[in-house]
């Protein structure tokens, strides 16, 4: 590389936070890749938020500790963030910045790009409607989950969020295609034991092979994380773009990608919206989340499983709030359930897959599918309703229907939502488990069920019936 | 002519500030860089121009030109806009994909709006011949756009005089003179093609009272919250309330002649949706597939910001339009909520004044003049046409708390509350529209139109249904103290009732083939069946009949009325008839 053409500066005005504001500067361009080399030799890179006349705001990846404004080189680099994408990724290990973890050799690029990539055309994607069989009921039976779509998990901390995305990652399969997910996974201030956690777990699934891993850890710098994510989808663009591979490409924790966001936006004095997160964080996270989906013509998909913590559980948090209006749905942890020892403790209600209805029914999943869903979430809103009305009131205060359903919704959660970590469930004994527990219920209360199907699935029906 | 070039002295994300353009004029569309990005100058301070770029401003770099275009930013107005589909500042997203043959938006791409390629056949008006006068609105012919669309040509505004030469029937471009007209010894040429600034409403000769129901086969719409033509209405909602499943309803069913709809700041795969959809799918009204009357407008949430600022004056301007001609336009905007924050982010930018969380100050009146561009009125121009713009925008509170700003403003400038609940939607009580809390100022504008079309009894019958529904509202309120077993027999039948009425009537999946859109006609059917259930079974409880006898003799019957909404298709109607008969005799049968 001719290096030599870059000018350097040693020109630094101003430290703030993660900022470096250099003076006195030549042509530099809004959005160019910038070096730092500190008096010591170390290297560090940034990008430039903003310039004017002679002047450039840059922002520091590895943070600015030990950053003097004297003997600090600064170099404009004459390019934005690009990163060397190719399916030699694949079975690799990356830091945030995407610089080998492994001890492997440099990544051998077929193309570079631009880690903010393009808006996908609205007019040149494909609805997503390919049913995925994650092999847990919760999602399957009720938040469906199909190729191409965004369904985030809520979480809290301490939950076990990452177990079930391992199960899903692990599970997942379209039915009646051979192709496994290639999977993108991208760790933004996460703890060591859980970056631990996925790395064994892929290890000794086999699947280590097809899945490229970005780590950023909760001890390494903050900024790193608002990469992170975006050299991750990068590769996930290409690998489902250019390769036509279905992609899953898992994001954790977006809490901490949040905070860093914050972060920057507090530097940078800007005007701070709900709870100090900046006022364009929507479009932000939407920058993200909307790198997913199909495209016409193309064979590959990107589907997004973004992990979130909800500080205090609050799912109106801003963190939360702003996720679930961009995502196609959400799958919501609930402490209470955990607490109460139901693995995956799936809060159905709160829960939803907005893709679902493309996924399902006869020659996706079932016929019954619809119809079984809306039924179980009528009648767990009704139970759950009851129960609260139970302890004011008394059981005996309630009608006899009223009790069955308290009973259906016992069953519904040790029954239907409970399953073991390497459970894994076909559609059909999911929607029969379905079945079963609705059976607790006087058939006039199933107002949601077309009759046809009443008569060919309900378990009374199905034993006493001729067929 | 002389080009007016500045110069860019700084850059902070979609804003450029430049320096040393010639006469700048507020809201001017400005080229910026080599790569002549589009962008709007939004504030001038001395030499300094303010600009507002519509694409992405990585890798710009000061020093570089920018030029200004001398027009504000503006529409593009003629046949060939319906069945499109349209970024934030109307570029033709379709077109965009085939030339540039990637999926992406890639940046500096310039196409119209308005294909030049295309022919129409203009058929000119019988009433005119050349002496003529003409002016502004007077419609001199017509293209059939779609079979849906006659696409009336006006006169545009600024042209007036008399009519010199007009083509005769024969196939043209939007961009070939169809007429000329003679003012002061000057000659016009008039073409199919016209521009209007986006930012400015278009004329009208008067504006007229909303009269006539639009209709949108959402049963809890229609008979409890109508929308009029003409009217205004928001539909704010926590994330995955149903917001965008209703607009999509309102898109499909309604009976607007044009619809045009406007995703601003939200979900791509949403705007994909109604592309597959809407060319397979019929209007219920004239049986034609509903992209014949459809424009959509795509700046989704990953699309530039200050495009998406300005979508929504591109769609209303088009809507003015077709409004003109003569039609009954719908508009809808998902989300207001994302514009309003296009707002406050480019404020941010240009360091204004923050108010209210962070929004700039005049939210309320851009809110105020973005609603006025709604109404029902007589157009400009001969022979006389009447035409309404119906304004429905979706509002996405943070947390879905209401009393944040954009809900609040938009309050104060619409007449139709559609509130979303998420205790509803949790319980999959679809569409989740909270009957207490929602309201519209228009059921008596529209009682005329039912009484007279429909049912003569309908506003009695919606009146007697929603009376139910209040009054358990206020009796669930007792059951969370009591339970339910120990209210007396007479609100035990209320709150039965009311189920079959929330089962029933409310819900209404907007997914099944039969359910989503209920005729006027089966609206009240299954109206009357429940207020006859309820008329009928309260003489019985009147006369000392328990509730509990009367719910075990009519089980099966009720259950058949629940499902009815999904089982009986708007053309057997009979079927609710005969089943409302049926509960009736059931119910004499316990008296006797
Ligand atoms: N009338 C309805 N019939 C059936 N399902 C519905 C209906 N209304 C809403 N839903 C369900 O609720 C989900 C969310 O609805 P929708 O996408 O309209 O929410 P939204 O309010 O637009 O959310 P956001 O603000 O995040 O965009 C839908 O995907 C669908 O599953
Ligand atoms: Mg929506």
């Amino acid at each position: 590389m001719q290096t030599s053409q870059y000018v350097e500066y040693e020109t630094i005005k101003e430290i703030r936070g993660p900022l470096v504001i250099v003076e006195k500067v030549g042509s530099v361009a809004f959005d160019e890749m910038v070096e730092l080399e500190l008096s010591n030799g170390e290297k560090r890179s940034g990008r430039v938020l903003e310039v004017g006349l002679g002047y450039a705001v840059v922002q520091i990846f590895e943070g600015t500790s030990g950053v003097s404004t004297k003997g600090t080189k600064v170099k404009f680099l004459g390019k934005t963030l690009e990163v060397p994408v190719s399916e030699a990724m694949l079975g690799r290990i990356f830091d945030g910045l995407g610089r080998p973890l492994d001890g492997g050799p440099p990544v051998i690029a077929e193309e570079k790009r631009d880690i903010n990539g393009f808006p996908i055309n609205p007019a040149s994607r494909a609805y997503p409607e390919d049913f995925i069989q994650t092999g847990v009921s919760a999602i399957d039976g009720m938040n469906t989950l199909v190729r191409g779509q965004k369904l985030p998990l809520f979480s809290g901390s301490g939950l076990p969020h990452n177990m079930l995305a391992a199960q899903i990652a692990r599970q997942a399969t379209v039915r009646g295609e051979k192709e496994e997910f290639a999977v993108v996974f991208a760790a933004m201030g996460i703890k060591y034991d859980e970056a631990l956690f996925f790395r064994k777990f892929f290890e000794e699934t086999g699947a280590i092979k097809r899945v490229a891993m970005f780590i950023n850890l909760a001890d390494e710098p903050a900024m790193v994380r608002l990469i992170t994510p975006r050299m991750a989808l990068t590769l996930a663009e290409y690998l489902a773009f250019e390769r036509d591979m279905h992609v899953l490409v898992i994001l954790t924790d977006m809490t901490s990608y949040a905070e860093a966001l914050r972060e920057i936006s507090s530097a940078r004095e800007e005007v701070p919206g709900r709870q100090g997160y900046p006022g364009y964080m929507y479009s932000d996270l939407a920058s993200i989340y909307e790198r997913a989906g199909r495209a016409i013509g193309k064979k590959g998909s990107i589907t997004q499983m973004p992990i979130l913590t909800m500080p205090a559980d609050d799912i109106t948090h801003p963190i939360p709030d702003l996720t679930g209006y961009i995502t196609e749905g959400q799958v919501v942890l609930d402490r209470g359930l955990y607490n109460r020892g139901i693995y995956p403790p799936i809060n159905v209600l709160m829960s939803l897959s907005r893709l679902m209805k493309e996924g399902i029914g006869p020659g996706k999943t079932r016929e019954d599918h619809g119809d079984v869903s809306n039924q179980l979430y009528a009648a767990y809103s009704r139970a759950q309703e009851l129960r609260g009305l139970a302890v004011i009131v008394g059981e005996e205060s309630l009608t006899d229907t009223d009790r069955r359903y308290l009973r259906f919704g016992e069953a519904f959660e040790r029954r239907f939502l409970s399953q073991g970590f390497y459970e894994n469930r076909s559609i059909e004994e999911t929607l029969d488990i379905g079945w079963e527990v609705l059976s607790i219920l006087p058939e006039s209360e199933l107002t949601n069920i077309k009759d046809v199907f009443i008569q060919k699935y309900h378990p009374r029906r199905r034993s006493s019936g001729g067929s | 002519m002389q080009e007016r070039k500045g110069r860019i002295i700084r850059i902070s994300g979609s804003l450029v500030v430049a320096e040393g353009l010639p006469m700048p004029q507020m809201y001017e569309v400005a080229e910026v860089g080599e790569q002549r990005l589009v962008g709007e100058i939004v504030r001038i301070d001395g030499d300094r121009s303010y600009i507002q770029v519509y694409e992405s401003t990585s890798g710009l770099r000061p020093g570089e030109p920018v030029y200004g275009t001398g027009s504000p930013l503006s529409v593009e107005l003629g046949p060939g806009l319906i069945g499109q589909i349209f970024d934030g500042i109307q570029r033709p997203l379709k077109r965009i994909a085939e030339t540039s043959k990637s999926i992406f938006v890639l940046r500096g791409i310039k196409l119209e709006a308005v294909p030049r390629d295309r022919k129409y056949v203009f058929t000119p008006s019988k009433e005119l011949k050349p002496g003529d006068k003409v002016g502004p609105g007077d419609i001199i012919g017509y293209v059939d756009e779609t079979p849906l669309i006659r696409h009336w040509i006006m006169v545009p505004h600024g042209v007036s005089g008399r009519l010199i030469e007009i083509s005769p029937e024969g196939e043209y471009s939007v961009e070939d003179p169809i007429a000329y007209v003679e003012a002061n010894g000057e000659k016009t040429a008039v073409r199919m093609l016209q521009k209007w600034p986006a930012r400015r409403p278009r004329p009208f000769k008067e504006k007229l009272e909303p009269e006539l129901p639009m209709l949108t086969g959402m049963r809890i719409l229609d008979t409890l919250f109508p929308m009029a033509k003409g009217g205004t209405g928001a539909i704010p909602g926590g994330f995955g309330t149903g917001k965008t499943v209703t607009l999509h309803s309102l898109a499909m069913w309604s009976d607007a002649r044009v619809v045009i709809y406007i995703g601003c700041g939200e979900r791509g795969n949403e705007m994909t949706e109604v592309l597959e959809k809407f060319p397979t799918y019929k209007d219920p009204w004239s049986g034609r597939p509903l992209m014949e009357r459809t424009i959509l407008i795509a700046n989704t949430s990953n699309m530039p910001v200050s495009a998406r600022e300005a979508s929504i004056y591109v769609g209303v301007t088009m809507a003015e339009y077709y409004r003109d001609m003569g039609y009954d336009v719908l508009l809808v905007a998902d989300s207001t909520s994302r514009w309003a924050e296009a707002l406050r982010e480019i404020a941010g930018r240009l360091e204004e004044m923050p108010a209210e969380e962070g929004y700039p100050s005049y939210l309320q009146s851009r809110l105020a003049e973005f609603y006025e561009r709604a109404g029902r009125v007589i157009a400009v121009g001969e022979p006389k046409r009447i035409g309404s713009v119906t304004l429905v925008g979706a509002v996405s509170p943070p947390g879905a708390d209401f009393t944040e700003p954009v809900t609040t403003h938009t309050r104060r400038f619409i007449r139709v509350f559609w509130a979303l609940d998420t205790a509803l939607a949790y319980s999959r009580h679809y569409p989740a529209i909270n009957w207490i809390t929602s309201y519209s100022a228009y059921v008596d504008t529209v009682t005329g139109w039912w009484a007279k079309n429909v049912d003569k009894d309908w506003r009695d019958l919606r009146d007697s249904l929603y009376s139910i529904l209040l009054r358990e509202n206020e009796l669930r309120e007792i059951v969370r103290l009591i339970g339910p077993e120990n209210l007396s027999e007479p609100d035990k039948l209320i709150m039965e009732t009311a189920r079959i009425i929330r089962e029933g009537f409310l819900k209404q999946n907007a997914y099944d083939k039969i359910d989503a859109f209920a005729s006027p006609q089966k609206q009240v059917k299954l109206m009357r069946a429940m207020v006859n259930f309820y008329r009928n079974a309260k003489k019985l409880v009147d006369s000392g009949v328990p509730v509990k006898v009367i719910r075990e003799k009519t089980q099966d019957l009720i259950t058949e009325l629940i499902k009815a909404r999904f089982t009986i298709p708007n053309e057997e109607l009979d079927k609710i008839d005969e089943l409302d008969r049926r509960i009736t005799e059931r119910l004499s049968q316990i008296g006797g």
